[in-house]
């Protein structure tokens, strides 16, 4: 079997980073901690990602330990930012409360994320979507209380605007429901609310959260003009965890650069790419 | 001098007089853990400082992997 050549990396004068709540980050990828079938296989994952920044939730600490071991003895916290969530809430206040719970402990950490928030504030369990008045309730109390508020939404460009306007750092519309892996089933309504964001401000954040399955769903979000995806189980349950986190990076970078790159318009007929000059043969029709 | 508090949800009797003295005798002071007794959180800077009181609710929360 013949050698793999190493490819070069891509040049890093190709697209500029991410700027999110005034920090620049060195990746647009995001991941999430959760579901992983041990800690090393997440540590291995991250590191293979590429991401900067990872999510965490807010728990009771289980008084009586069984296993003993901690999340944070498996993140590098000088390596990443940690993003905690607000998973699980079901109410703004509640929503409020584990994010203000979630800033004390990256205030011990002294960890960047210490005042970013994934705000999630749900509507039931079985569909994981988001409440929007509450969402938009937490929001405006979070970043009334000096959060830099990362918020998940639905696809609609309609709540979109008004979580933006509501101080969020970034809109982090959903490609398909939490943990779905059906990627994103509307990619009219994420290209409807990157306009309508980033109209008059081309530099808004906005991130892709939720329903990534695949590779290409990356891809597809990042090529419609997506500032990073968010994504967890799509690596956490794949078959290999660490081969899927090195595939989700390439995919990511590949949608970006493709976007940058501007895509050929779609055609009905063929366009040949050899010449017609100089062809020998018969052409049917001439 | 005992006294009872849900802690986590549990129901609990303890000595500890404050919150740092209460994350003392659960082993949990080296940890990072946020506090909140009643529905406030309290700062670890002030857990020397504030007093426990027979009835309290506290929630101690840590960081777990998340989506």
């Amino acid at each position: 079997m013949p050698t793999p050549v190493d490819t070069p990396d891509t040049p890093k004068t190709l697209d500029a980073p991410l700027t999110v709540a005034g920090r620049t980050l060195s990746s647009r990828l995001i991941v999430g901690t959760g579901k992983y079938a041990d800690y090393p296989t997440m540590q291995q994952a991250l590191d293979a990602s590429g991401a900067q920044v990872v999510t965490v939730a807010v728990r009771r600490e289980r008084l009586v330990n069984e296993k003993g071991e901690s999340l944070l003895d498996f993140i590098d916290t000088s390596r990443y930012t940690i993003l905690p969530n607000t998973a699980g809430c079901f109410t703004a206040e509640d929503a409020v409360r584990v994010a203000r719970l979630g800033r004390e402990i990256l205030d011990q950490l002294d960890n960047p994320g210490k005042d970013w928030v994934k705000l999630e504030v749900l509507a039931d369990k079985k569909t994981l979507l988001p409440d929007p008045v509450g969402t938009l309730e937490a929001c405006a109390e979070l970043v009334k209380d000096g959060f830099k508020v990362l918020c998940y939404t639905s696809d609609d460009p309609v709540m979109a605007v008004k979580i933006k306007e509501a101080g969020a750092a970034s809109v982090m519309p959903a490609g398909s429901p939490i943990g779905s892996g059906q990627g994103v089933l509307n990619p009219n309504a994420i290209r409807i609310i990157l306009e309508l964001l980033k109209e008059d401000d081309p530099d808004y954040p906005v991130i892709l959260d939720a329903g990534v399955g695949t590779a290409s769903d990356v891809t597809t979000a990042m090529e419609l003009g997506a500032d990073a995806v968010l994504l967890n189980t799509g690596i956490a349950h794949a078959k290999d965890a660490v081969r899927m986190a090195h595939a989700m990076r390439h995919a990511l970078e590949a949608g970006r650069l493709s976007y940058l790159a501007g895509r050929i318009p779609k055609k009905l007929y063929a366009s040949a790419s050899s010449p017609w000059s100089g062809v020998i043969s018969y052409i049917p029709g001439e | 001098m005992s006294m009872q508090l849900t802690i986590n949800g549990e129901t609990k009797q303890t000595d500890a007089g404050t919150v740092r003295e209460l994350l003392v005798s659960l082993e949990l002071h080296k940890q990072a853990v946020a506090v909140e007794v009643n529905r406030e959180v309290v700062p670890k800077k002030l857990h020397e400082s504030t007093p426990l009181k027979d009835g309290d609710t506290v929630e101690l929360v840590t960081l777990v992997g998340g989506g």
